[in-house]
């Protein structure tokens, strides 16, 4: 069969590609025990720079593979020493939410300079293909296979034969050890950094040219891709890494093979999650590690949260259930009506997140389970709008909280990759599943929201309804914070080790938090499809996740009425400003990283 | 130790890292209100053996028993309900937590209205509960307040007038004694203490020499990790001695501080007893 041999290379190409960011990422984490959640990123800006050498500079192949790797290094440099070691003696939160903001930040630079439309970006080599056996090879397979090989090595002579390739291998083994032999970490991480970014990027511009097409999506699929390679090959293992690239390619390339291009993605991702669930520490590692260090509430930023009062509390909640019989446009409560549902997706990842310490990047899956159940109730089995939500929630709660229990196991950096990599797996679901979900064509008609058989067409009747939920929602959830439930969450948080000396069993109290705030996000995107009458499988999306995240650390994490406070403050001011909505993701990750370096306890503090 | 079964009894537990036994063929028993001490060098694997009893590690080899019935590699949250507490050498409170959430968290395996032992739906009745609070969970939770308080006031002034102040902002010393008072609202039948006392000055050693020895007269079975000889020597009913994952000596206390071998583990090979204990008089 000449197919298989063609998918064998291609799954290797692919790999080699993958490689070059899972090297990178295990580069950073051996020596700072991060996952850049900016890798991707890098590599964005490399493809783009690539094209700008290639398209607009006309430079030959060689100089556009150094002038790639010179401005990624750079990016890599300046991510380093301006967002990361700032934060070196922060909580461990920090420098995981300061790589998502800076990943945010240089997506959206990279797509207002160049616009998000696709881009070719031819190759400079010649079209031909050579046979090998029963298989086809092309000059650019062989120049990504250079590439690939070529840097493996390189990077092996570092690592093993120069002073500071060693430093970088004693810094990985034991950080303070080095320190006290006198190794400049800082250094190090530079090093590393600037290495891992020059990889990135090059990678990039070479999978742009491999399918002679870049946009900005690019991005968080190789971050993506990057981290799933890295983690099969156990996290920090640069040779496990190269492993765990190829093994992805091949798998996806047999799964695209067997199956079709549409889920290759899903593929990688289960891929994953079969690995974090049975060998969390990578195919590579020793059957059993030794027991984890304390980290005694270092994971969130200690602070002493503001105690509103009550009857601040109520005059607030009086005057927004006032606001419309005042004479306010429609605009402004449409305005707050995002907000309210914002503020739903908000406590209910202010749970998991800043309760519970499950920094979940998924979280939109939630609110498109709750959107699709409620959607598909109402339209095929004509439920009632206000029964077909609450089953949206409870749809929510339980099949997300089934999602996401692999992750139960994991800690800090893992959570969050294991949600991401849940997320996008139910998104492609719902895009592949044609004949429930109606794929990308989306479901239309939803019938509008209405409550006892009254439809709620003004404005203000959905502003009422979707406040009134989301204020109880915020009440049931501040009275679960204050059963022996909320404490047993955040004791989970701050120690897992002692939780469960304790008799805190991990899987038992982090669903339950998942169960409770997978209702709120439920009801949160059931209530959105009825408004928006027509959903696919794009209306929620990760920059939702991101934008509640942000919302969260905004607010303080835990805090209930600061993740309602973060809504308002994110939905409402950029529309007060009227700034234009490609300006206002990069206005959200530029506020995620101020908050991460000046205010990591957010405005209403921590809980 | 009493004739009865012993309260927790070990045969052969052993546990490797790679290549390096860590804890290697530990025999141990302890006896239903004794106080043993394992004492040792750093890196005897003293530690190891607590996380093999206490579930947060396991076994390669060997048995444990609690109170006749095999617990080996048994979950944490399990033991918990067993009755078994300990506290950690480095410190691990809940930072964020009140002193008094942190101490109601060691009630947590006693918690009964609020967790209904029904299979299945348990969880889904706990978080029910939890929201609605009927009387009978309230009235648990008040009781258990009660308790804490009591528990707190053992401790003098330490930590009660600190009781609603976050457990990171207390001094070091406070933390270590709220890491016991966790594990005393257990209710333990088997407490382990993993060197209470490091980082203490020598009254506040004191003090909790004497709490420890209070709860020794109330009954508690207690496995101590303790490096201060002297505290040692007064507390144990007997002392175990580790050096390099093996059991070397085990005795009452005077026997085992004049054994040759204890003394070689400790200060290396060729130095003669009277020039190594230096704190013989205080004795």
């Amino acid at each position: 069969m000449s197919s298989w041999l063609d998918y064998t290379i291609n799954g290797l190409i692919v790999g080699n590609v993958y490689a070059l960011v899972a090297v990178g990422l295990a580069l950073i984490f051996g020596v700072s025990r991060l996952i850049n959640f900016a890798q991707g990123s890098i590599y964005l800006v490399g493809a783009y720079v690539g094209w700008v050498a290639v398209v607009q500079l006309r430079t030959p192949l060689v100089v556009t593979v150094i002038l790639v790797a010179a401005v990624a290094a750079l990016v890599g440099l300046i991510i380093e020493r301006f967002g990361l070691r700032p934060l070196q003696n922060s909580v461990r939160i920090a420098p995981l939410l300061a790589t998502i903001g800076i990943s945010f930040v240089l997506d959206q630079l990279v797509m207002l300079t160049f616009s998000p439309n696709p881009r070719a970006l031819p190759s400079q080599l010649p079209d031909v293909r050579f046979q090998i056996g029963t298989g086809t090879i092309g000059p650019l397979d062989l120049l990504i296979a250079g590439v690939g090989i070529t840097s493996a090595l390189l990077l092996f002579v570092f690592l093993r034969y120069t002073k500071l390739g060693w430093a970088v291998r004693a810094t990985a083994q034991d950080r303070d050890a080095a320190m006290q032999m006198g190794v400049d970490v800082n250094r190090v991480n530079q090093t590393v950094f600037g290495i891992a970014a020059a990889l990135g990027g090059v990678s990039g511009m070479l999978v742009g040219m491999y399918y002679n097409q870049i946009d900005t999506a690019m991005s968080l699929q190789a971050t993506l891709k990057g981290v799933v390679a890295e983690v099969v090959g156990g996290a920090g293992n640069v040779p496990g890494a190269v492993v765990g690239s190829m093994l992805l390619g091949l798998v996806e390339s047999y799964g695209v093979a067997a199956f079709g291009t549409s889920y290759r993605n899903l593929f990688a991702f289960l891929l994953l999650i079969v690995v974090l669930v049975l060998r969390p520490n990578g195919l590579f590692a020793s059957a059993r590690q030794a027991p984890p260090e304390p980290l005694t509430g270092t994971f969130i930023a200690p602070s002493r949260p503001v105690r509103l009062p009550r009857w601040a509390l109520a005059i607030a909640v009086g005057a927004f259930a006032l606001l419309p019989l005042l004479p306010v446009s429609a605009y402004v409560l449409q305005t707050l009506i995002n907000a309210w549902l914002l503020g739903m997706l908000a406590l209910s990842l202010t749970l998991v997140a800043g309760t519970v310490g499950q920094v979940s990047l998924g979280h939109a899956a939630l609110l498109a389970i709750g959107a699709y159940t409620s959607a598909l109730l109402s339209l095929r089995l004509a439920v009632p709008v206000g029964i077909a939500i609450i089953c949206g929630g409870l749809m929510s709660a339980a099949l997300g909280t089934l999602l996401i229990s692999p992750s139960f196991r994991l800690r800090g950096h893992y959570v969050s990759i294991a949600t991401l990599a849940i997320g996008e797996i139910v998104s492609l679901v719902i895009l592949n599943w044609e004949s429930v979900t109606n794929g990308p064509i989306g479901l239309s008609g939803i019938p509008p929201l209405s409550l006892f058989g009254y439809e709620l067409t003004s404005a203000s009747s959905v502003y009422w309804f979707s406040f009134a939920v989301m204020v109880l929602l915020a009440l049931l959830q501040a009275r679960l914070l204050t059963s022996h439930l909320g404490r047993s969450f955040r004791a989970i948080r701050d120690d897992d080790v002692a939780a469960r000396a304790y008799g805190l069993g991990l899987n038992r109290y982090k669903a339950l938090a998942f169960i409770f705030g997978g209702f709120a996000a439920g009801v949160s995107g059931g209530i959105a499809a009825h408004l928006y009458s027509y959903i696919n499988h794009e209306t929620f999306n990760t920059q939702q996740s991101i934008l509640a995240l942000t919302v969260v650390i905004l607010g303080g994490l835990g805090n209930v009425a600061g993740a309602i406070l973060g809504s308002v403050a994110l939905v409402g001011l950029p529309e007060a400003f009227r700034i234009a909505a490609e300006y206002r993701i990069l206005i959200y990750g530029i506020v995620l990283l101020l908050l991460v370096r000046f205010r990591p306890q957010g405005l209403l503090g921590t809980i | 130790m009493t004739g009865t079964t012993p309260l927790l009894s070990l045969r052969g537990v052993t546990r490797t890292f790679g290549g390096l036994t860590a804890v290697d063929h530990i025999d141990l028993d302890l006896g239903q209100g004794e106080l043993v001490s394992i004492i040792g060098p750093n890196g005897a694997g003293k530690t190891t053996l607590f996380n093999l009893v206490t579930g947060l590690d396991r076994p390669d080899g060997g048995e444990v028993r609690l109170g006749g019935q095999v617990i080996t590699g048994f979950a944490p949250e399990k033991l918990a309900n067993y009755g078994v507490a300990r506290t950690f050498q480095l410190g691990r409170v809940f930072g964020n937590l009140s002193v008094m959430d942190n101490v109601l968290i060691g009630a947590h395996a006693r918690l009964k209205a609020v967790k209904p032992a029904v299979p299945l739906i348990g969880p889904l009745l706990e978080l029910g509960l939890a929201l609605l609070r009927p009387s009978s969970v309230k009235a648990e939770e008040e009781r258990l307040r009660e308790e804490v308080r009591a528990i707190l006031a053992r401790f003098g002034e330490r930590l009660l007038p600190r009781i609603d102040q976050p457990a990171y902002s207390l001094s070091y010393a406070n933390r270590r004694r709220v890491e016991i008072a966790r594990a005393l609202a257990l209710k333990p039948r088997l407490l382990l203490l993993d060197e209470p006392t490091a980082g203490m000055n020598p009254t506040e050693t004191a003090e909790m020499q004497a709490l420890i020895s209070e709860l020794k007269a109330e009954g508690l079975t207690i496995l101590l990790i303790e490096h201060k000889l002297d505290m040692v020597m007064r507390l144990s009913d007997r002392v175990v001695v580790m050096d390099e994952g093996k059991k070397i000596a085990e005795g009452a206390g005077e026997e085992v501080r004049n054994d040759r071998k204890v003394i070689e583990a400790y200060l290396g090979h060729g130095l003669s007893p009277a020039t190594s204990d230096e704190r013989e008089p205080a004795a």
